[in-house]
């Protein structure tokens, strides 16, 4: 068991022969990921590596039966792949584009309160259940199977915390990075509700960055909702303000979004708040230990 | 990214809301001219990308082009210090030379992003405690601030500029002009992808008009894709000339005060980063993300940007290869190291992709640096170097 990503999971890859998209999608077969399907307008009926190419995604869903969709397109296009995806009836879309204008996005989030759909990203590095499959561009081999959740707003950030976590010989049950946009799909709040209800996780990783008040809200949600531990880390608690650290979402502006008031937030939620990065796969271990 | 006052104004008034009759001028000549050309009581204003303007000597009025002249003349060149240039203040090039208005009332107008769950929209701010610092509005009486949130489907509405307007106090016909400002500016920011819109003050004139007497317009680094005439505002020489470096060949660097520079994958490693090296007792001398996908000439060219920073005195490489696989970093290293001939000490922590092949062609290379497997451990070497 797992959240949202399970082996019933059928995978369309949207942009599946681009450069981008054609690499992720071997290395998510070799992982043993279900890829049924790839859509690029203009390239259907090609294919890759025997994945059958369609112009469209209604096509992938009634010929192959696809329900998740991971998007490698670029930023001027995926709005409208999303959207494409929605209409189509995907119930898990994961887009790992970086550089969508948020006026866009901000439309894309409206799209998707009318629907069933569930977005993740943009740009994020996807979503991982060892065992079952991915979406994304996690590395293969930093994963392993087990009973902890691992939601974060980064991507080389949240390869290290799993790393951290596998080389003490604690598996995952999913993994999850929602991406540094200003408006993602998904938030932290969305997951920790999937995460404490599943039966396969037993302590949820919660790494999130400055700028936004996702974090703030997500301490508000633990607080009331979830008795499972949770273990976090902020990062950029030495970021300049008004600066963007790189993701667009990662901005410390008019004095809101530090990383000393999320810290704040979480421990007055009840959160284990590990402020050593290095040190989260032990806080964790000292956890499950303790069970 | 930000632009400029006069470029602002510019876009205001692309969308026909009334701003003061002006232009900017590089020299204390061309001042003099747009000042005669306007035959009225001007006021000259710095341009650069920072407030606090007028506290720190970049504002001054003129009754006459003499009197321009001389504004011009002692501003120009000028090196303005305000609380949000920092200390080193920034040099000024260019003045706005307007018309001076007769300021009846002082109001505040923005336009901003909420990002926060479930909002996900444009929100207007509306105050008539104008030309005030909002924040400090904010913090002490946010009473006086009125927000209207737009939904994204359905767009600015005459009723929410109906709200605004009567939470100012106008009076029915600036009313009119009031709802034509907002839903123009709406208009503006929506089509140019702004990230931040704000005109503060929106002056009342003497004679009971509106008009848009200072402006700050921030765009959305992600929306410029589709404004190339936007694209051409940026101004370098606003910015750390560093910055303007890596910018240009697609690294994402920020300088910062400290001395230990560092070179990451993905900006929240790096930022993880610049956090660790303050937990082990020292300072990180920027932020440096050498992107996912990064290849040996794009590492040879982010570790020239780290040791151009003279400041620097040990630089600390921490890399988990994903996609970026660790043997193209080491190459990229050594490229780098032997074109510059690199004296500093180095420690290198590198894990994943490719890990193996990546510390074999560091150690075959002879280049002197230090090892570490683990993230803290690399902090503490790579600060203790400094001391």
């Amino acid at each position: 068991m797992a959240i949202l990503l399970d082996k019933e999971t059928r995978v369309v890859i949207q942009g599946i022969t681009g450069n981008e998209g054609s690499f992720h999608t071997r290395e998510s077969v070799q992982f043993g990921t279900k890829v049924v399907a790839g859509v690029t307008p203009g390239k259907g009926g090609s294919d890759l590596d025997g994945i059958p190419v369609y112009n469209r995604v209604i096509d992938a869903v009634e010929k192959q039966g696809a329900n998740a969709a991971g998007i490698y397109v670029a930023a001027a296009f995926s709005p409208d792949a999303i959207l494409e995806s929605v209409e189509a009836g995907i119930k898990l879309i994961v887009c790992m584009t970086e550089g969508i204008p948020v006026v866009e996005m901000m439309k894309v989030r409206q799209a998707l309160k009318t629907s069933p759909a569930r977005l993740i990203g943009c740009n994020c590095p996807g979503i991982t259940t060892p065992g079952a499959g991915k979406i994304g561009f996690m590395p293969n081999f930093i994963h392993k199977a087990g009973n902890v959740g691992v939601i974060s707003r980064s991507g080389t950030l949240t390869y290290e915390v799993i790393w951290q976590l596998t080389n003490l010989g604690i598996g995952q049950s999913t993994s999850i990075g929602i991406g540094g946009d200003p408006i993602p799909g998904t938030n932290f709040v969305d997951l920790l509700a999937l995460y404490e209800k599943d039966p396969a996780t037993d302590v949820i990783v919660m790494i999130g960055e400055i700028g936004g008040t996702a974090e703030e809200e997500a301490a508000e949600f633990i607080k009331s909702n979830v008795k499972k531990p949770v273990v976090s880390f902020i990062a950029g608690a030495t970021a300049p303000p008004g600066r963007r650290m790189g993701h667009a979402g990662a901005i410390i502006s008019g004095g809101k979004g530090t990383a000393a008031e999320k810290f704040a937030a979480l421990e007055a939620a009840g959160v284990k708040v590990e402020k050593n990065p290095a040190q989260i796969g032990k806080a964790v271990q000292e956890i499950l230990t303790k069970k | 990214m930000k632009i400029h006052e006069y470029q602002a104004k510019n876009v205001l008034r692309e969308y026909d809301i009334p701003i003061p009759r002006g232009d900017v001028a590089e020299t204390a000549e061309k001042a003099k001219e747009i000042a005669a050309s306007l035959k009225t009581k001007v006021v000259v204003k710095a341009q650069i990308h920072a407030g606090g303007r007028g506290k720190g000597g970049g504002v001054k009025l003129a009754s006459s082009p003499e009197e321009a002249y001389a504004a011009a003349k002692a501003i120009l060149g000028m090196t303005l210090v305000t609380h949000q240039t920092g200390p080193e203040g920034k040099l000024v090039q260019r003045v706005l030379v307007e018309e001076a208005s007769q300021i009846g009332k002082e109001l505040y107008l923005s336009l901003v992003v909420d990002r926060a769950r479930d909002r996900e929209c444009v929100v207007f701010m509306a105050s008539e405690a104008g030309g005030m610092d909002i924040e400090e509005v904010a913090r002490t009486s946010p009473e006086k601030i009125i927000k209207v949130a737009v939904h994204p489907a359905v767009g600015f509405t005459a009723f929410q500029a109906r709200k605004l307007a009567y939470g100012l106090g106008l009076d029915k016909a600036q009313i009119a002009q009031f709802t034509n400002i907002a839903k123009s500016l709406y208009r503006l920011f929506i089509d140019k992808d702004a990230s931040l819109v704000e005109i503060n003050p929106l002056v009342i004139t003497a004679d009971g008009n509106l008009l848009a007497v200072d402006t700050k317009i921030n765009l959305d680094d992600d929306g410029l894709f589709r404004h190339p005439e936007l694209k051409d505002l940026r101004d370098e020489s606003e910015e750390n000339p560093l910055e303007v470096v890596a910018k240009n060949t697609g690294v994402n660097y920020i300088k910062l005060d400290g001395n230990v520079g560092c070179m990451v994958n993905g900006a929240g490693l790096a930022m993880t980063t610049m956090d660790l090296i303050k937990l082990a007792g020292g300072e990180p001398a920027n932020f440096l993300d050498v992107g996912g996908g990064a290849s040996a000439d794009q590492i040879e060219k982010a570790f020239r940007i780290l040791t151009s920073d003279p400041n620097v005195k040990t630089i600390l490489v921490n890399i988990f290869g994903g996609i970026l696989r660790c043997d193209r970093v080491a190459m990229g290293l050594i490229q780098a190291s032997k074109s510059i001939d690199m004296k500093l000490p180095m420690v290198v922590r590198l894990q994943g992709t490719n890990v193996e092949e990546g510390r074999k062609l560091l150690k075959e290379s002879g280049l002197k640096f230090e090892v570490a497997d683990e993230l803290f451990e690399a902090a503490q070497k790579a600060v203790a170097l400094t001391k």
